[in-house]
């Protein structure tokens, strides 16, 4: 499976993001500048954690404006996997690829710690390799993780099936509606979280349940 | 022309910093403090003269960038001087 990572300014996980996806597709991801117009030939397009431009306006606003998104805009519209991790999420939410947005956690402080993720829906090809309801522990760690949309539009993610992700057994760090930590777009090909599977990957991490997620792309693609 | 374009939080979105520093005035003794909202205040120089393409223009930014109308909106005032 053949995959990018985009780098905005202020982007700070990409290399988190570029050794799992080595680690786990076997090949080796493609670093792409924000400045860039067009995405080079690959399967998956992920957009990693960070603070791009500080953070400055709302969270993810100004990277979502960034050159290269038209073109992540058109690969999403032609069926490319793309992922949004922690300020990626954010990102993706702000250019209006998910739906809602990501607001400031309800007690104001930024959290990094690990929580319980419930997989609200295996069906997707991002959570294939995970059993429905399966919990499992991640990290997180964002100011603004606060999934907010308006009630027609939660109804219908909802209806839709389409929350990937909900923060389990009282452990929403952020005050999420629905306790929300992930969502996908209608057409499945797009989704966003807040947690970071990328750093759940490995022994040493505590635990390898992030691994599904990747290894459920990787399959979807194949 | 200058442009002043003011944003605020929907009614019914959750400000928590609003809530934070409406709870610091009460700590500071101020009293009768109901409610705060805090919201964001742009100036935006334009080298339009016409009125009318200035404020089509300024909306046009307000929604493509300076609100996010998921959870805010946003008042234009034009200054014509």
């Amino acid at each position: 499976m053949k995959s990018a990572v985009i780098v905005f300014p202020g982007s700070n996980r990409e290399r988190d993001m570029l050794y799992a996806l080595e680690k786990i597709t076997g090949e080796k991801p493609i670093p792409v500048w924000h400045t860039e117009t067009e995405l080079p030939k690959v399967d998956l397009v992920v957009l990693p954690g960070g603070f791009s431009y500080g953070d400055y306006l709302r969270t993810g606003a100004i990277a979502a404006r960034a050159a290269i998104m038209d073109d992540v805009r058109k690969k999403a519209d032609q069926g490319v996997h793309v992922l949004g991790v922690c300020n990626g999420f954010q990102i993706l939410c702000e250019a209006g690829l998910l739906p809602g947005i990501l607001v400031r956690n309800n007690h104001l402080k930024f959290v990094c710690r690990n929580v319980k993720l419930e997989v609200a829906n295996a069906q997707t090809d991002f959570t294939r390799k995970y059993a429905q309801g399966q919990v499992w522990r991640c990290p997180v760690a964002h100011g603004d993780g606060n999934y907010f949309t308006d009630a027609e539009t939660l109804a219908r993610i909802e209806g839709e099936n389409r929350v990937v992700f909900r923060y389990a057994e009282g452990t929403n760090p952020n005050g999420s509606l629905n306790d929300i930590a992930g969502i996908i777009n209608d057409r499945g090909n797009v989704m966003g979280l807040m947690p970071h599977p990328e750093n759940e990957i490995e022994p040493l991490n505590g635990g390898t349940e992030g691994r599904n997620l990747f290894e459920s792309v990787l399959e979807a693609v194949a | 022309m200058k442009a002043r374009i003011k944003v605020m939080l929907k009614n019914g979105v959750l400000d928590p910093q609003g809530k934070a520093i409406e709870h610091a005035l009460g700590s500071l003794g101020f009293p009768g403090v109901a409610s705060v909202r805090q919201g964001k205040l742009f100036e935006v120089e334009l080298a339009e003269t016409d009125p009318a393409k200035a404020r089509a223009a300024i909306e046009e930014m307000s929604k493509k960038l300076l609100a996010n109308t998921v959870i805010e909106n946003y008042a234009i005032e034009l200054d014509e001087k």
